[in-house]
């Protein structure tokens, strides 16, 4: 707490004296987005690990989170016009399109509560599973993989219709246990370097590793276009980069273990407003 | 061409005494707090090589996580671990090489990794496992360049 109350004076500092404010985040810089403001500050639950929750786009510089104020200036909505298309777009032996079913619209609600428990699979949901469960046994189409360009553009359509819903995903009853995994995956040391996503996000959150500004690895802002790749990235390939960084075998993605990740790392957030498609560098 | 020869003889009876007496990660003793007295390799450190190193990304990336002025031509210095501006004056040599080789020992938990122990997180990547991160060699070189910073 000290540490993130001492960069927050010093970012103020920094613009006071008219520095180069830019590399510095802002814990009080707002998202408003068309005349709405989007929450990116929430407090954490009660004897929850963290005390104050802050969307990883105040931890961004000031042309980063400059983009995500306009939907027109957000490289993102490229894909999530991309999102679009696909939706209406027939495919498989059914002869069917997500539209044939669905409007977009009908899905205002769903972000914030994934992953959750689905009973008649008998196993946790990822939105990316609902999308190829359609895709497979409705339109007689092929599975999209995980992290490929048409299924973020996807994520990212249907999340858009929660934007500013708080994040408020089950951590009890039927996923009990896949929680408690996710825990364990999240405070384990991994690989050569040997350290714990806990380590970074949780620990050091506020601090420079070099070049870069930790937050708290929250996850309300996926999918995410990353300038970095130029593209939409999934909540998994996010995980699969941290676990390489550190020289870990990332999990697949889809594994038991990620969804397991999944799952704890939104509760961590539960509260934090959705902001998909986020932009961060 | 016979002093060439004699030369590479030479290097070559060289290289396989400095690599008989490097002492094998599992084979480092430690002393009190952590501690590692003697030298890992019997040849002394360089320095030069060892500032490299502290800045290189792929290898110790120290930087990564301290403040190092000596090195303020480096645009971004890291604001996980103490600042070593001054880190030669707080500890001797051998507090500085067992903080490298296994920071565990001297700091418990400690975030930092261990740079010369095999045996670190779960599912290391296979082109890492089995290996040290820095060699014994560029240990003593980074530690080399830590005494000059004083
Ligand atoms: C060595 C440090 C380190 C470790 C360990 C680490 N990360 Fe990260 N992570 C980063 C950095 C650096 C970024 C990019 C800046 C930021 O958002 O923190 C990042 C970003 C993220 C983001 C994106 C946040 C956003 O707002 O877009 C998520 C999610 C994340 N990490 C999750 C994890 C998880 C889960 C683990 C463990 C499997 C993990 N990280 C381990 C360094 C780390
Ligand atoms: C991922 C972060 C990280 C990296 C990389 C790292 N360190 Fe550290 N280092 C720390 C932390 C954190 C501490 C404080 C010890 C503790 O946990 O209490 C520390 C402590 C130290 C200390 C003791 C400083 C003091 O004043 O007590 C020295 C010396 C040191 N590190 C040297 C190095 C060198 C040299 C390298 C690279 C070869 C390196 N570190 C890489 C995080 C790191």
């Amino acid at each position: 707490m000290k540490k993130l109350l001492s960069t927050v004076a010093l970012g103020i500092a920094a613009l006071t004296i008219g520095q180069a404010a830019s590399a510095d985040p802002s814990r009080t810089a707002k998202l408003v987005i068309d005349g709405t403001e989007i929450s990116t500050h929430a407090k954490g639950m009660a004897g929850g690990p963290l005390d104050e929750l802050y969307s990883g786009w105040l931890f961004r510089s000031d042309e980063t989170r400059a983009l995500q104020l306009d939907d027109f200036d957000n490289p993102a909505f490229v894909f999530v016009d991309d999102g679009e298309t696909l939706f209406n777009k027939v495919d498989g032996s059914e002869g069917k399109s997500c539209s044939s079913c669905h409007e977009a619209g009908d899905f205002k609600g769903l972000r914030p509560v994934l992953p959750r428990w689905n009973e008649a699979k008998g196993k946790i949901y990822s939105m990316e599973n609902y999308i190829n469960d359609c895709r497979t046994e409705r339109m007689g189409a092929d599975k999209w993989k995980w992290s490929k360009p048409k299924m973020t553009s996807m994520v990212a359509l249907i999340s858009l219709q929660s934007r500013g819903l708080p994040i408020n995903v089950a951590t009890d009853g039927p996923v009990a246990d896949i929680y408690e995994k996710g825990k364990e995956l999240y405070y384990t040391r991994v690989g050569q370097l040997d350290m714990a996503c806990s380590n970074c996000h949780e620990d050091n959150y506020g601090n420079m590793i070099r070049a870069d500004h930790l937050s708290q690895g929250q996850i309300n802002g996926f999918p995410t276009y990353r300038l970095k790749n130029a593209k939409l990235n999934s909540i998994h390939a996010r995980f699969k980069g941290c676990m390489k960084n550190i020289r870990a075998k990332p999990y697949g993605q889809g594994s038991d273990e990620f969804q397991a990740l999944e799952l704890y790392v939104a509760s961590r957030g539960n509260g934090l407003s959705v902001e998909a498609p986020s932009v961060r560098n | 061409m016979r002093s060439l020869a004699i030369a590479s003889i030479g290097a070559a009876i060289f290289a396989t005494s400095a690599f008989a007496t490097e002492v094998a990660p599992d084979s480092v003793t430690f002393g009190e707090g952590g501690t590692v007295a003697t030298s890992l390799t019997g040849v002394a450190g360089d320095p030069a090589s060892g500032r490299k190193l502290f800045a290189n990304r792929k290898l110790g990336n120290c930087l990564a996580c301290h403040v190092n002025s000596e090195l303020s031509e480096q645009q971004f210095h890291g604001e996980i671990g103490p600042s070593l501006d001054g880190v030669a004056s707080r500890y001797d040599e051998a507090k500085l090489r067992g903080i490298l080789v296994n920071s565990k020992m001297s700091f418990e938990d400690t975030m930092m990794p261990s740079f010369y122990r095999l045996k670190n997180g779960a599912r290391t990547m296979k082109k890492f496992d089995g290996k040290t991160i820095l060699t014994a060699q560029q240990l003593e070189d980074v530690l080399a360049y830590l005494k000059t910073l004083k």
